[in-house]
């Protein structure tokens, strides 16, 4: 991209006696962007965002921030404000107060104060709260006080720590639209923390996978699950049926893995640049594998896959139906299982498939992610 | 769902009963007789009348004595005072210490506990003395600079001990733990994450001292003055070891009364007249944490 990010990570690390929490990130975020930090608890994703804020500071590498070295800037200097996870709402304070904290403190003076708090109350919806102290409000609107606070400051960039963890399944789907809602008013920058893959993929417009204070994938929320990286991307987002296998072909325009774990060759329609031979994974997710009865019937036949490719036998373990759809776990030949997922678009009366059935399983040519790590 | 004590009243009793009797039997029966001595006379060496008079009540007011319950009230808030401004920012410090630290640092807070008061008492005493440990060391400095040529005069030790410095000093000394271990508790349980979020919305360190810090830590702050000014307000033998002629606290008094004036009656009534003082206090700090609820729960 031409245009110079609103934030340039450079060889970020931080340890923290000798575990090292954060472990040579860079990373690029533009202006406007929704991005969220991913992964796992204890995958160094707070670090990184607390580093943000400045309330950590690096032991190598550094922050930029609209072009400026952030590494000597305090936190309270710094063009960045955060939603903590806690909310840490002033309980000594009234709504209004805690509000207009911040402009009080850069000394805004009186009636452009009010007006901004008013302003900022009226973009969270708590118009009718001003007065109210925290421990009269629940944790949704404890959780918009907090961010009003931080978007009153005008920041360069808005942070937020697990900003839906609090809260209850039902108010985090209407939290996610308000924050979807509020990003898209305001239009300031977010850069939010979650575990929740769900939460990442419905929000943000990029995500940044990390592991073990790695990062491990940045890209846009579909590019995560459609091409991940490597197993432990595939992995964490969404749910993959893994099969080791060794690649024994590789052209430009398709690759042959075979995988004893699978018991059957896997045919892609792309070149993998990978040496012949290397150990390699194609993942599978379960809604991309077809299944067909067997019923002593010729294989469904596939076009453009060679015979005996992209098919295996097997038998019906268990079928968990969720409403929606219905989940399958079939036994391969092999020894492996396999999971499937169906659509249930029609009204799930007539069991299409029963626990024991006999099965083919088959994948389009383009299906199978193939990961080298 | 927690039980409540009034369904279980005799488990309630069994537990309630020997210390309450102990309470009773030593405290409240021991004070109950102190208090009907303040409205009686002594009438020979050991013969006391209780005659309900109010005598005793109206020496109190005598000027002698309200200047010295003036000045027992002056020394003890001043040396809240000073344990205030050296014991904040000290459980500050152990507050904000790395784990370890913390632990080792809270154990020396702790450890004058372990001597008794007496000793430590007279370990400052050899501290402060005109041949104590100061006046030894300024010596040294004092001679160090006459070999060096300077015309002085021979050294003359400083005047630290048996005076209200003294008092004042052994009283902070004393006290500070009883200040700081409140204090800590109280910053210790402030959430990081508002001080934090203070920071993040541009106040410097002392803006977030002044506006969040203190506000929220306010409660353990005042439990800890009362807990420093009550014990200081009664102190008996530190201005008894330390002080001069002129630093005799309230408890000195008192303490003559029982023994060599033999004015037990009296005595009771001054006992009690410091104890409405404490209760005054206790009740204020009451008052402005139960203000301070109300207007938070407004």
């Amino acid at each position: 991209m031409a245009a110079t990010p609103l934030i340039r990570i450079e060889h970020l690390t931080k340890r923290f006696g000798g575990f090292t929490a954060v472990e040579q990130v860079s990373l690029d975020i533009m202006e406007g962007e929704f991005f969220a930090l991913l992964g796992p608890s204890g995958c160094g994703k707070t670090t990184l965002l607390r580093m943000l804020a400045g309330l950590e500071l690096p032991s190598e590498g550094r922050i930029l921030i609209d072009g400026q070295d952030m590494s000597s800037v305090p936190p309270n200097r710094r063009p960045v404000n955060m939603v903590f996870q806690s909310y840490a709402v002033f309980p000594h304070m009234s709504v209004k107060a805690n509000v207009a904290y911040g402009l009080k403190i850069a000394g805004v003076p009186e009636p452009e104060r009010t007006d901004r708090v008013m302003e900022a109350l009226a973009l969270v919806r708590l118009e009718g709260m001003a007065d109210r102290k925290p421990d009269q409000l629940s944790g949704g609107q404890r959780q918009r006080v907090a961010l009003a606070r931080a978007l009153i400051k005008r920041p360069r960039v808005l942070l937020l720590d697990e900003p839906l963890s609090a809260l209850d399944a039902k108010l985090r789907e209407t939290m996610r639209f308000e924050l979807t809602r509020i990003q898209e008013t305001v239009g300031v920058t977010f850069v939010m923390v979650t575990h929740d893959q769900d939460e990442a993929l419905a929000m943000a417009s990029r995500c940044a996978l990390m592991n073990r204070g790695a990062l491990q994938q940045v890209a846009t929320p579909s590019d995560l699950y459609e091409y991940p990286n490597n197993r432990f991307v595939a992995d964490f987002i969404g749910s993959v049926n893994l099969f080791e296998g060794r690649l024994v072909v590789d052209e430009p325009d398709h690759a042959v893995i075979a995988s004893d774990q699978l018991g059957a060759r896997i045919f892609v329609d792309h070149g993998v640049t990978g040496a012949t031979d290397a150990t390699v994974w194609a993942g599978l997710r379960p809604e991309k594998v077809e299944m067909a009865h067997l019923n002593g019937a010729a294989p469904p036949a596939r076009v453009g896959v060679p015979e005996g490719h992209n098919l295996v036998r097997g038998t019906i373990r268990r079928g968990a139906y969720l409403g929606s759809e219905t989940v399958y776990d079939v036994a391969l030949e092999s020894g492996a299982e396999m999971r499937v997922l169906r659509s249930n678009v029609t009204r799930y009366v007539d069991r299409e498939f029963a626990e024991g059935d006999a099965v083919w399983l088959s994948w389009a040519p383009r299906s199978p992610a193939v990961l080298l790590s | 769902m927690e039980q409540e004590w009034r369904q279980a009243k005799r488990p309630f009793a069994a537990i309630i009963g020997p210390p309450g009797f102990w309470l009773a039997l030593f405290f409240l029966v021991p004070l109950a007789i102190v208090w009907a001595y303040s409205f009686g006379r002594t009438l020979g060496l050991t013969d006391i009348a209780i005659t309900g008079t109010l005598d005793n009540y109206a020496r109190v007011m005598d000027p002698v004595y309200l200047d010295i319950f003036v000045k027992s009230l002056g020394v003890a808030a001043l040396t809240t005072l000073l344990c205030l401004i050296i014991g904040f920012p000290v459980a500050l410090a152990i507050t904000f210490a790395p784990p370890r630290a913390k632990a080792w640092l809270l154990m020396l807070v702790m450890l004058p506990f372990w001597t008794n008061l007496l000793v430590r008492t007279y370990a400052l005493m050899a501290v402060l003395r005109n041949e104590g440990y100061v006046n030894t060391v300024l010596g040294w400095g004092w001679d160090g600079l006459r070999a060096m040529g300077l015309s002085l005069s021979a050294f003359q030790p400083l005047p630290l001990l048996h005076n209200n410095f003294a008092v004042v000093l052994g009283l902070v000394y004393v006290n500070l733990p009883f200040l700081i271990l409140p204090l800590y508790a109280a910053l210790d349980r402030l959430d990081r994450s508002m001080i934090e979020a203070s920071l993040d919305l541009g106040a410097g360190h002392l803006r977030t001292m002044r506006e969040i810090v203190v506000p929220l830590a306010l409660p353990g702050i005042l439990s800890g003055l009362l807990i420093t000014f009550v014990p200081a307000l009664g102190a008996y033998l530190t201005p008894d070891l330390l002080g001069g002629p002129d630093s005799q606290m309230i408890a000195n008094v008192i303490e003559r009364q029982f023994k060599r004036a033999n004015d037990w009656p009296f005595g009771a009534a001054l006992s009690f007249m410091l104890m409405y003082l404490t209760f005054i206090a206790i009740a204020g700090q009451a008052i402005v944490a139960r203000r301070r609820r109300a207007r938070a729960g407004a």
